[in-house]
């Protein structure tokens, strides 16, 4: 068997908006559209994967919080319907989906190697959470790929983003050394905005782009700062500032998606692919890809 | 009994083991017991309505008012889903919930209803409506947990839920769905072990309860601030289930208060207690913060326009 290999790693935020301006057919809340910046974002990072091969798309997201460790979904098919708390006159969406139990325990497995605390979640009337499905949506509408999904252990809260930072560091690696175990091709996916403070009202209309902007301009130059340091290649930099940009900005990050994946990539140092920037009801969005054949050039 | 159209207030926990395993601890077994004590308490009254507010529930654009008139589903809590499913199916009022909307926004509030078949009803809010009102005897509505709100706004949905409760007429329960101290044990312990976190979170959790077993809601009310601090894990900005309880049910420490359980379910304190209106209890009242009617959103640092009061400055010769 070959050794296994990420493929790409992406910046994937799941703003339920996207999918709702997209139309799809799962979804039962129809728009007029609205953030094309990001929709085309995505657009583009669909294109930059139609060329590479891959067997599973791994999913590590903020909206399955899990406080005692890190849990896996352990059953092969899920079939229900999503929507949304916050949004749920936007985002109604009926997935079916298939779960790639094998390596998802293959990573648990590693991840208990490597001291973490970590759980399978077999019960199968577990409902997936809508970040998982915005992600995955997004990136793959035909839904032909298997999945991988990880849930986001909240220790920031408990200890501080330090302890949160070290641990997906673990989860990272061990995530790596699964996939490689395996033989197979992995897609991985951080499913997480950047600044993440929203507004606390809707427009009447919620694709009204004549209303959407960045909350402030903190988080905006705050954004730029983390966008700049991936398109520089500085990842290790990244992850450093990570801490502050997490409580200057009430950033996703704080879920430790972007943090498991740059460990999963080895850190890079090879300049990302911005994709997209854009703002969801006043929260910094970015779409980034990190392609590790950019390591061997 | 005083009369009031709040006929009784319920803090609960929400956690799923005292539905789904109470046999496994004691005191989760004990703290399903005060449910159904709770329960009868509530029977007891002639309260037409059950306002839930779970803090299991939480919404960013403003306020939201479970409407779906059965929302029915099979449930598994997303951390302890290895317990089991929960099947439930629940009888809202929508016609109050539109009207609580309404006064919300004639309060300056943000808010809305959501009904819509398939939305996720919260692990606090199924606990506490399968087992304080099992046969779905007394309709309900549910209300959010603002992430952003601090107590201004949430006083303003207290009054403006009150003046729902006021305008249709109706006698209600008002049920809030919270733990005392929120700390989990983050790592997997035998059932039996279960102890509250941390000694600190003991000692806060049972001042507050002794406050409740006086009557002196708007004293822990006002106390909320100090116990995010001391007691909370600060997921959300602030400690909210007793602002709201104190404004929906009059801002005083008018009750008779009953502590029904105070037990640790996986760390937390997860407490039972009725508040029944008293005509008098506890003389002792702290009113240290303001009382606003109407929300005109979050005043700035520099808004001075909307400050208190502070009085003339001094003349330059201290006169």
């Amino acid at each position: 068997m070959s050794k296994g290999e990420i493929v790409m790693g992406a910046l994937a935020p799941h703003p339920p908006h996207l999918v709702y301006a997209e139309n799809p057919p799962q979804n039962d809340a129809t728009s007029e559209g609205g953030w094309e910046e990001l929709r085309w974002g995505y657009e583009r990072l669909r294109e930059s994967l139609s060329d590479r091969d891959y067997d599973v798309i791994i999913v590590h997201t903020p909206h399955w919080a899990t406080f005692i460790g890190t849990h896996f979904l352990g059953v092969e098919s899920f079939k229900s319907l999503s929507v949304d708390p916050i949004f749920p006159n936007l985002f109604r969406y009926n997935y079916d989906l298939n779960v790639d139990v094998e390596l998802s325990r293959a990573i648990h497995d590693n991840a208990a190697d490597s001291g973490l605390l970590v759980k399978m979640m077999e019960n199968p009337d577990f409902r997936i959470d809508y970040g998982t499905i915005t992600s995955c949506h997004l990136v793959n509408p035909k839904w032909d790929k298997p999945i991988v999904c990880i849930s986001s252990n909240r220790s920031k809260f408990y200890f501080n983003s330090e302890v949160m930072q070290a641990n997906m560091i673990k989860l990272g690696e061990a995530t790596r050394k699964a996939i490689e175990a395996s033989g197979k091709k992995a897609l991985l996916l951080s499913s997480n905005s950047l600044s993440h403070r929203h507004f606390t009202v809707e427009p009447e209309v919620p694709e009204d782009m004549s209303k959407e902007h960045v909350t402030n301009h903190n988080q905006y130059l705050w954004d730029m700062k983390m966008i700049n340091l991936m398109r520089d290649g500085k990842t290790k930099e990244m992850i450093d500032l990570m801490p502050d940009f997490t409580e200057q900005t009430v950033a996703e990050t704080e879920a430790g998606c972007l943090t498991w994946l740059m460990s999963a990539l080895g850190f890079p140092d090879y300049k990302a692919t911005v994709h997209a920037y854009g703002t969801v009801i006043g929260t910094g969005n970015a779409i980034v890809g990190w392609d590790p054949r950019k390591a061997k050039i | 009994m005083r009369d009031d159209n709040v006929r009784k207030g319920i803090l609960v926990p929400g956690l799923p083991h005292p539905l789904l395993c109470p046999e496994k601890n004691e005191g989760w077994q004990r703290v399903r017991d005060a449910y159904d004590e709770a329960r009868k308490e509530i029977e007891a009254t002639d309260a037409e309505i059950l306002i839930v507010y779970s803090t299991f529930w939480p919404s960013i654009l403003g306020h939201q008012i479970q409407a779906f008139p059965e929302p029915e589903w099979t449930y598994v809590d997303e951390e302890f889903h290895d317990l089991g499913s929960i099947d439930y199916k629940f009888r809202m009022d929508p016609e109050f919930a539109e009207l609580t909307v309404d006064k919300c926004k004639e309060r300056g509030l943000h808010a809305r209803t959501v009904s819509y078949y398939g939305f996720p009803i919260d692990t606090g809010t199924i606990v506490a409506l399968k087992l304080l009102n099992p046969d779905n005897r007394i309709p309900a509505i549910v209300v959010s947990s603002n992430m952003y709100a601090n107590r201004a706004e949430s006083i303003v949905l207290g009054k403006s839920i009150r003046d729902a409760i006021d305008s249709s007429g109706k006698k209600a329960a008002v049920i809030v769905v919270s733990a005392l101290s929120n700390r989990l044990h983050t790592v997997e312990i035998d059932p039996k072990e279960d102890k509250i976190h941390s000694l600190k979170d003991h000692e806060w959790n049972s001042k507050f309860l002794e406050y409740l077993g006086k009557g002196r809601l708007e004293d822990v009310s006002q106390l909320s601030r100090q116990f995010h601090n001391e007691a909370r894990v600060p997921k959300v900005v602030s400690f909210k289930p007793f602002w709201i309880m104190a404004s929906i049910m009059g801002q005083n420490n008018l009750y008779d208060g009953n502590v029904l359980a105070y037990e640790p379910v996986w760390g937390t304190g997860s407490a039972v207690v009725t508040m029944t209106p008293a005509e008098d209890t506890a003389g002792d009242l702290e009113y240290d913060e303001d009382d606003p009617e109407f929300y005109k959103g979050d005043r700035e640092v520099l808004d001075f326009y909307d400050q208190p009061e502070m009085g003339s400055l001094e003349e330059a010769n201290g006169h």
